[in-house]
């Protein structure tokens, strides 16, 4: 069925939309930018800024253009003198109702209101500041809530209630003194807040950001003492770019190891390294559940640390199904102070471990419990995410795009295509898959490319036919998609029924880790395309494509980890999860 | 058994806080120790509107109006009236201390409305549904049902030129015709009855003085548009009002005129009570239908509007009470009958809570197109002892002021539009020379700011800050940039927020603006409230050639800011002063002054 197109005057100029386009999308095609502040692709309209007013003719009142759908010959005026003037007087009430700290704000230059300021030309405040007073919470290890910076635009609510489902974030108040936060006020921490980020990676402003770790690293590097390592993630390579520049999804991988030596770091890992091992261990966890014990699936992928966090809250049912084996940050991280430590007859307490992450929810993960200190002290010390790099990066004055292409250290930095896609939604299904084929048949999948589980569709099912076995596989991203997966399997379970999937793979972030709260800001659709994109080409040109093709991961298990699911491997690369209710303060 | 006599207590809120529960508690008390319990009716009903003289106690059949009735006055009017048919003088109304007592039909107060939506009230127990069908009560409904398709009603509303009661008077039939023309498998009826503007009580009194009007009318538009379920959000606080609903909706149920099969017919319709919290901006149609759904009460953009997409996304055709109250009687006695009442653009007539500087406060409904003039002067008895009038306030705090020069200008949705005003749901209150109008419109901002959903930047930032801006010049602390920002604010508040409260929130800035920018203006250049509401702008200071050094002064003044001893001339420290006024009153050779 084709769309039914209708025609529209925007200032004068006659579009062509489909029906259902808003006057804001509409007015693009008329190559006219209306101004807005609340407004999210990703979410639906609140309309709350009021800064994308428009008059439409024949109508007395000015609609707001994120929120109106054009109809067929509506004639919109989008700017003239009166819609101009009304625009900065609210944009100058916004401004009076909002700390005047650019300079010491860690948005400065990444700021929405900043930058209509900048547009509108504002050059002084008419209206005396009112601002709300409020503590700043600094409750969780992940993220802080700066609440007189907080425009009220709304964003935040959405994305935590209806993106993510996890309804730590609330309207609280009324009036001038409406607020976001946890229903009851709690702080963040005693909240369902699973430390995802999306709330900071979509903020248009300051009011919820990650917690800046960049001065823990730098003291690192800068201790003589310390022996400083990194890693950093795969969607890392495909967003790093964007704060040089460079397209969205461009693979800038070779020059990030650059990078991170220049900055001071004694040996550079790659996590898709570790997300090759993982697939070993959660793969080998997966063939001997379905050859052995299928009573005991589905086995759910535990390397999300948000999705973790929300299964201990929500599912704790569901405990039994999750996989032991840790992610990628952790798996890197223990071996680097006990394998990497042995070789190169170090102490482990004197390895500073940090981790570059695309995510908020990996700077909690990292004390989860005493498993994530398997080698006898905190195996990462501190995480960063990609935005926290992109500024270290600057203000270490590395004219990154001169860089040149480095490499890894090949102890814990080879990869397979498998390692890298664990970037992206369905790549750690894709990735088990692989392997999984191989472990059941002993041979090799003639096309390793597991098309279903791609994309960005909610949720995703497939049938993999492993040489006449089927295995049914579901994968969900974003929050409020696990929901609709996590519920029919516990449905199945209490009723006894065949359950509907062997194994299921679940990212907290739409869009999987390369969507991640911790990315250049900004993100769409069209950006986590073009970020997944460059995910899979990064795969399809990578030799080996295969997690048990990585002759790094084979040599560790030859000489330190014996096989997977070992006993060695066991206390370093797997771990424990335990219900933890929420509301209980 | 027939009654010949009828005791009609008001069991509005206003007289029920003055006792009136009480007094109908004696009177049943009485007219069994007496043995009258055959022969007398005492029927506790809805409010009479003069709620200034309440406690009220009307007599029929001999047309007694006993008012400001205290407990201790029952047995009088029992023994003297109803036993030997000797009136109790002292108890009825007058107009004024010199002049004698009046018939019912004869106070000023009535004679110039007209009722159709409080036709009721003050008439009927509201708590027994046969004395609601007995004047024509359900007749409506069986019409709509046996009589009149969806599209006669529709026409009927569509002549009778029945107009949104709620605030911006939008023609009803059209709503009605939306909501009917939308496809769905649920549709949705709603009464708005969280009133709240300050000082109104037009739909808490029409719902405790005749609730089935609101229920007859909900259950012919749920025929009319195709919906079997509506819902009345009332606000907590109207206990009275939620109980006399429930009593109806049962009573209905009981009767088959609400549930299953209503009149055996194979049209079903229920209605449900939601209690709302109190919140102001839950009176915006889209802000209510969330609080229904259980949502937080904020306002949602507009289009899609609720005819299309309301409650739980469905079909919802959303009318306030006073609009439902008139919807029975235009179906009975016809749309003809009430196109002729009004003025061309508003038809019937408009129910308003009087308030303010005012003789006579109460409720009145009159005929649209009566002018401010009538209902001041006529109604309302004129201004409270004898002070001249300033402007009246109508639309609540969404509103703006009306000056003296529009006191014969017929009051209709778009003559007080023409004047910087709004119908709004129905709250007027008078002014005096003695208020102020910086200090009424830092009244009415407070409100708004307090009632604010916050969730447009216009609305909760601009509120605040023309508040603030408001403080300031009442203050002493105004400039020129003041006027301005006020004025700037307030257009962008009127042409950016999201919803009715933001968008007219700032109404009374730009009325009286309009008409007393020079009050303003005073209170900036010179520094000065004529009418002595803004305190800071006050001095109290003593003419020396006055003073004789008595010390009365000094003695009253509560924070000894009066410096003098015995037959000097005393000053007052400013810096001190709480401008209290105590002194003023102390003085017995006026040599305080106020300034």
């Amino acid at each position: 069925m084709t769309e039914k197109m209708i025609k529209v005057k925007i200032n004068g100029i006659e579009v062509e939309v489909p029906e259902g386009t808003s006057i804001l999308d509409a007015a693009k095609q008329a190559c006219i930018k209306i101004p807005t502040l609340c407004y999210h692709e990703d979410l639906l309209p609140t309309a709350s800024c009021g800064l994308c007013i428009v008059k439409i003719k024949g109508m007395n009142k000015k609609v707001r253009a994120c929120a109106t759908n054009a109809e067929a010959g509506m004639e919109i005026t989008t700017h003239d003198a009166e819609l101009y003037n009304i625009r900065k007087i609210v944009l100058e009430l916004i401004l009076s109702n909002h700390p005047n700290e650019c300079l010491t704000c860690q948005r400065n230059g990444k700021c929405e209101l900043q930058t209509l300021a900048k547009e509108f030309g504002i050059r002084e405040q008419n209206f005396a500041p009112q601002l709300k007073q409020k503590a700043i919470d600094s409750s969780t290890t992940s993220l802080i809530l700066d609440r007189q910076k907080c425009i009220s635009c709304g964003r935040c609510v959405q994305v935590c209630q209806d993106m993510q489902d996890v309804w730590a974030l609330e309207f609280i108040g009324r009036g001038f003194d409406m607020n976001i936060a946890p229903a009851g006020d709690l702080q963040l921490n005693d909240s369902p807040c699973v430390k995802c980020g999306q709330c900071s990676a979509h903020c248009p402003v300051g009011a919820i950001v990650e917690k800046d770790e960049v001065d823990k690293v730098w003291d690192g590097l800068h201790d003589e003492t310390k022996h400083a390592v990194v890693q950093f993630a795969p969607a890392v390579r495909v967003a790093f770019g964007e704060g040089f520049d460079y397209e969205s999804g461009e693979i800038v991988t070779n020059k990030i190891y650059t990078l991170l030596r220049q900055l001071g770091f004694k040996a550079v890992f790659d996590t898709n390294f570790s997300a090759d091992l993982t697939i070993m261990e959660e793969g080998a966890e997966f063939v001997d559940k379905f050859l052995n014990n299928p009573a005991s699936l589905p086995l759910i992928t535990s390397c999300c640390p948000s999705w973790v966090d929300y299964l201990e809250k929500y599912y704790p049912c569901m405990i039994e199904n999750f996989s032991t084996a840790k992610s990628p940050q952790q798996m890197l991280s223990a071996l680097a102070k006990t394998y990497y430590a042995e070789k190169n007859g170090l102490d482990p307490k004197d390895i500073f471990m940090v981790s570059v992450m695309p995510c908020t929810a990996k700077k909690y993960e990292i004390s989860r419990d005493e498993n994530m200190s398997a080698s006898g002290i905190q195996d990462t010390d501190v995480v960063i995410t990609t935005r926290e790099l992109v500024r270290m990066t600057k203000s270490a004055g590395v004219i990154f795009d001169h860089l040149k292409e480095g490499k890894a250290d090949s102890l814990l930095g080879e990869y397979s295509g498998a390692g890298t896609i664990f970037g992206v939604t369905g790549g750690v299904m894709e990735a088990a898959i692989r392997s999984a084929y191989y472990l059941i048949t002993k041979e090799d999948l003639a096309d390793v490319d597991i098309k279903p589980v791609r994309g960005l569709k909610g949720v995703k099912e497939a049938e993999i036919d492993i040489k006449g076995t089927k295995v049914r596989v579901a994968v969900a991203h974003g929050l409020s998609n696990v929901k609709k997966v996590m519920n029919k399997v516990k449905k199945a379970k209490e009723n006894g029924e065949e359950i509907p999937w062997h194994f299921i793979e679940v990212m907290a972030c739409p869009g999987g880790c390369i969507g991640g709260g911790g990315q250049p800001y900004g993100v769409t659709n069209t950006i986590r395309k073009k970020r997944t994109e460059g995910i899979y080409n990064d795969d399809k040109k990578s030799k080996a494509r295969c997690s048990h093709h990585n002759p790094m991961v084979q040599k560790v298990y030859e000489e330190f980890l014996d096989h997977p699911n070992s006993h060695k491997a066991h206390e370093l690369l797997h771990t424990s999860y335990t219900h933890r209710p929420v509301y209980l303060k | 058994m027939a009654y010949n006599t009828f005791v009609l207590i008001c069991g509005g809120t206003a007289c029920e806080s003055s006792k009136s529960d009480e007094m109908y508690k004696l009177l049943q008390k009485e007219i069994f120790d007496n043995n009258l319990k055959n022969e007398v009716q005492i029927v506790k009903t809805g409010c009479f509107g003069f709620c200034e003289q309440g406690p009220i106690i009307k007599i029929l059949p001999s047309e007694t109006f006993y008012v400001k009735v205290t407990p201790a006055d029952i047995k009088e009017i029992v023994q003297e009236h109803l036993i030997k048919g000797r009136p109790v003088h002292r108890l009825e109304y007058k107009p004024s201390e010199d002049q004698g007592r009046v018939k019912i039909e004869d106070i000023e107060f009535y004679q110039k409305q007209f009722r159709i939506v409080l036709r009721n009230c003050g008439i009927i127990d509201p708590e027994n549904i046969n004395e609601y069908i007995a004047r024509e009560g359900y007749v409506a409904l069986e019409k709509a049902i046996f009589e009149m398709s969806p599209e006669d009603i529709i026409n009927e509303l569509k002549i009778s030129g029945l107009r949104g009661r709620g605030g911006a008077g939008f023609p009803t039939w059209l709503k009605w015709n939306l909501t009917k023309q939308e496809n769905a498998d649920q549709k949705y009826v709603v009464c708005n009855a969280d009133e709240g503007d300050p000082g109104a009580y037009m739909d808490r009194s029409t719902l405790e003085g005749d609730p089935h009007s609101v229920l007859e009318a909900m259950t012919i538009c749920g025929k009319t548009i195709g919906a079997n379920k509506g819902f009345i959000y009332i606000r907590a606080e109207y206990p009275l009002a939620i109980t006399r609903l429930e009593i109806a909706i049962n009573q209905a149920k009981e009767l088959g005129l609400l549930g299953d099969n209503i009149l055996g017919s194979e049209f079903s319709f229920d209605i449900e009570i939601r209690l709302g919290a109190g919140a102001f901006v839950c009176g915006e149609e889209t802000a209510l239908l969330r609080s229904i759904e259980g949502s937080r009460g904020m306002p949602t953009p507009r289009p899609p509007f609720p005819s299309v997409k309301g409650l739980w996304d469905k079909p919802t055709c959303i009318n306030n009470v006073e609009t439902w109250a008139n919807i029975p009687v235009i179906l009975t006695k016809g749309a003809e009958w009430f196109n002729k009442i009004g003025t061309d653009n508003s038809k019937g007539t408009k129910v308003f809570a009087l308030t303010g500087k005012i003789n006579n406060s109460g409720l009145i409904e009159v005929p649209m197109g009566t002018t401010l003039r009538e209902i001041i002067y006529d109604i309302g008895g004129g201004i409270k002892d004898d002070k001249k009038f300033k402007a009246a306030q109508s639309g609540g705090p969404s509103g703006g002021v009306i000056p003296e020069q529009y006191l014969d200008t017929p009051i209709d949705y778009n003559n007080l539009v023409a004047i910087g005003s709004m119908m709004g749901s129905g709250g007027l209150i008078v002014m005096d020379e003695d208020d102020c109008i910086v200090d009424i419109v830092k009244f009415y901002l407070q409100f708004t700011v307090d009632e604010s959903c916050g969730k447009c930047a216009p609305c909760r930032i601009g509120g605040k800050q023309l508040l603030s801006i408001l403080e300031d010049i009442s203050c002493g602390r105004g400039t020129e940039q003041s006027i301005k920002n006020l004025k700037d604010i307030s257009i962008a508040m009127n042409n950016a927020s999201l919803c009715g409260l933001g968008q007219t929130a700032s109404n009374p800035v730009m009325s009286t603006l309009k008409y007393f920018e020079k009050e303003y203006r005073e209170h900036i250049e010179q520094k000065k409230c004529s009418s002595g509401k803004c305190k800071s702008l006050m001095t109290f200071t003593i003419v020396a050639d006055k003073c004789i050094g008595c010390t009365a002064c000094a003695r009253k003044c509560p924070v000894n800011a009066i410096i003098g001893t015995v037959k000097q001339v005393h000053i007052i420290d400013q810096s001190k002063c709480i401008k209290c006024g105590a002194c003023v009153t102390a003085c017995k050779f006026d040599a305080v002054i106020k300034g």
